[in-house]
């Protein structure tokens, strides 16, 4: 009896799940014509380009060999696959303490870590001071702003203003205090530490309010529970605040790391990669490889592919990271 | 007895009278100490508001001096000749083809993004499909690119098809980050539009692209011209791609033809500062407007600007 009972719902779920499958396929049929237009395009635009540059990453590829339209007259491409070599001599000139690379990824790791760390410590504090009742705040909240609502190069061109030797704004506040000017655009350590400041101002804002948004969302009966039960308000903060605010602070400092990363118009504008190279990062240095003469594609391309590698494994290890610490609270 | 009685009620009066005062100091310190801690905000605050917006301040005074007025051995802020002829010359040479220029590009850039991301955002918010979270992923990552991986080959692409030194050429390149970028945004826009109200209009025999066009679309009109209104500025404010592509004077975005005030020794200050302004001010003024929406878009609604 039982056996006799049993067969027929089996088939009944194989059926089922046939129908199942069926009206997913159907849908997912649906879903890719509607996504054509998008997918075409960005294969066209986007992937096409991506394996055509990582092809040349391959290759020794300049500006003296590749396809060249004179008029009507064409003469092909002779450049020529090289293996890894542009790979292995990027990496091998990183372990040369001498050469420019070596200093442009120390540049790059001091650019990315002064930024991530300023833009998030004052960020989470002046989003801390306006989260609470205050007059004004939505004024301040909105010309705190300004900084990442202006054009990245007019950011750019107003500080290089004020950084004018001698006679810009901060030289002439620093004569005016009887303090040693600053030689901006000369001396390396103050070119770089100049464009961190410059970054720092442009990504506070963004960190600020997104922060904000993040503290506001926390409810606030876990503080008057928290105050019934005697917590000091560090105690709130570390317990309550720090933990809720978890999840987005991570994400928007990933976001800021990435975009630090590929910062390209404040250092180009400012100090042009100077003096001596040493405020490149590896972003504006690939772009001297590749567009300068004798603007080396290959070299260039492969510059871009170990960026999204290190973004990419950076990435990966972050969110990691996030996942298995999350026991802890 | 009744003594007792009142003594053992008159013990609970004082003792509350005496924590009455006693709250009563407490609080006081208290609302002293908030007093204080207002006080230190708001200067913090006032600090900070003129620290982000010093540089515009200078750009905007400037833009209003005489070329003589500008570096001198005392800083003046204020323009001690204010002056129009900046702003007269600037818009008489070169600012308004690149003004033109830059525009055609940045619409351009915002009709096609809308355009070929808007069907896709919907399908990723409504349907479960296969490979959906791959295609997502896939577009995730695309976000990531460092420019310089996608302006290698695009270059040596377009140098293939002569597009080089062509403004349209710079639509193809611009579209490289708005599509990803506007389908994430769009897909968070629609994720925030019940389900139930396709429910509906499948009830009442709307197909599915009737129920995009006619309902949902139409109420996520706001999200969509702030994605639009992004696409737009980040077309605008564009430098390194365009830099790179364009190169004679008609074609000039106007990034460039702003830089192109700036010579190896110095710079036009007076020109630059007053094109930077006419620049600024339009998307300064929209992005504080729009900024709540690209928040809530970017976090996925995580957090409301």
């Amino acid at each position: 009896m039982a056996i006799i009972a049993q067969a027929p719902t089996r088939e009944a779920s194989a059926e089922h799940a046939r129908r199942e499958l069926i009206q997913k396929l159907k849908i997912t049929g649906r879903a890719y014509l509607w996504l054509i237009p998008l997918l075409l395009g960005m294969a066209v635009i986007v992937f096409y380009p991506l394996i055509y540059g990582f092809v040349l990453s391959f290759t020794n590829a300049f500006q003296g060999n590749v396809a060249l339209h004179l008029g009507a007259v064409t003469l092909p491409a002779t450049y020529q696959f090289v293996g890894l070599k542009n790979y292995t001599s990027i990496i091998s000139d990183w372990f040369n303490p001498s050469s420019d690379a070596s200093h442009v990824l120390l540049q790059t790791f001091i650019w990315v870590v002064a930024n991530a760390i300023f833009h998030f410590v004052i960020g989470l504090g002046l989003a801390l001071v306006l989260n609470r009742k205050m007059r004004m705040r939505s004024i301040y909240r909105t010309l705190i702003m300004v900084p990442w609502a202006m054009p990245q190069f007019v950011a750019a061109f107003a500080w290089l203003f004020l950084f004018n030797q001698q006679y810009g704004y901060i030289d002439a506040a620093l004569q005016a205090l009887h303090l040693p000017i600053i030689y901006w655009g000369s001396d390396p350590v103050w070119a770089l530490i100049g464009l961190i400041i410059v970054n720092v101002w442009l990504g506070v804002p963004f960190m600020t309010v997104t922060l904000l948004g993040g503290l506001q969302s926390i409810p606030s009966e876990l503080y008057e529970a928290s105050a019934i039960d005697g917590s000091s308000r560090w105690q709130a903060f570390r317990y309550i605040t720090l933990p809720m605010l978890r999840p987005i602070a991570f994400l928007v400092s990933l976001l800021d790391v990435i975009w630090t990363f590929n910062v390209f118009a404040i250092i180009f504008l400012i100090t042009g990669g100077g003096p001596f190279n040493r405020t490149h990062t590896l972003i504006t240095y690939a772009w001297t490889q590749a567009f300068l003469t004798p603007q080396r594609y290959g070299l260039g391309s492969a510059y871009g592919f170990i960026i999204l590698f290190i973004l990419l494994v950076f990435t990966i290890i972050y969110s990691r990271l996030l996942r298995s610490n999350e026991a802890i609270y | 007895m009744a003594k007792q009685i009142t003594q053992a009620g008159a013990l609970p009066a004082v003792a509350g009278k005496a924590s009455s005062r006693f709250k009563d100091s407490s609080m006081r310190q208290r609302q002293f100490k908030r007093g204080t801690e207002s006080i230190g905000a708001h200067v913090i605050m006032i600090i900070m508001v003129l620290v982000c917006i010093f540089p515009l301040l200078v750009l905007i005074t400037t833009s209003f001096k005489q070329p003589t007025d500008i570096f001198t051995p005392y800083v003046q802020l204020l323009p001690p000749h204010p002056t129009l002829d900046n702003y007269k010359y600037v818009l008489s040479h070169g600012f308004p083809t690149w003004l033109l220029n830059s525009l055609k590009i940045g619409l351009l850039t915002t009709i096609v993004g809308l355009a070929l991301s808007s069907p896709a955002a919907y399908a990723f918010s409504r349907w479960q499909f296969l490979g959906k979270q791959g295609v997502l992923l896939i577009f995730l990552i695309t976000q990531m690119f460092p420019g310089i991986i996608l302006l290698i080959p695009l270059y040596n692409l377009f140098s293939q098809f002569n597009l080089l030194d062509n403004v349209y050429a710079l639509v193809i390149a611009y579209a490289t980050t708005a599509l990803p970028f506007s389908v994430w945004m769009l897909k968070n826009f629609f994720d925030a539009v019940p389900k139930e109200l396709d429910e509906a209009a499948r009830v009442d025999g709307l197909g599915p692209f009737q129920t995009f066009w006619r309902i949902v679309l139409p109420l996520t009109i706001p999200g969509v011209a702030v994605v639009g209104f992004f696409n737009f500025m980040t077309a605008w404010n564009e430098f390194m791609m365009a830099f790179t592509f364009l190169e004679s004077e008609s074609n000039l975005t106007l990034p460039l033809g702003i830089q192109r005030y700036v010579h190896a020794f110095g710079a036009d200050w007076h020109y630059l500062t007053a094109a930077a302004v006419l620049v600024t001010i339009p998307v300064l003024v929209i992005f504080l407007w729009a900024q709540r929406y690209l928040i809530t878009g970017l976090t996925g609604g995580s957090v409301k600007g």
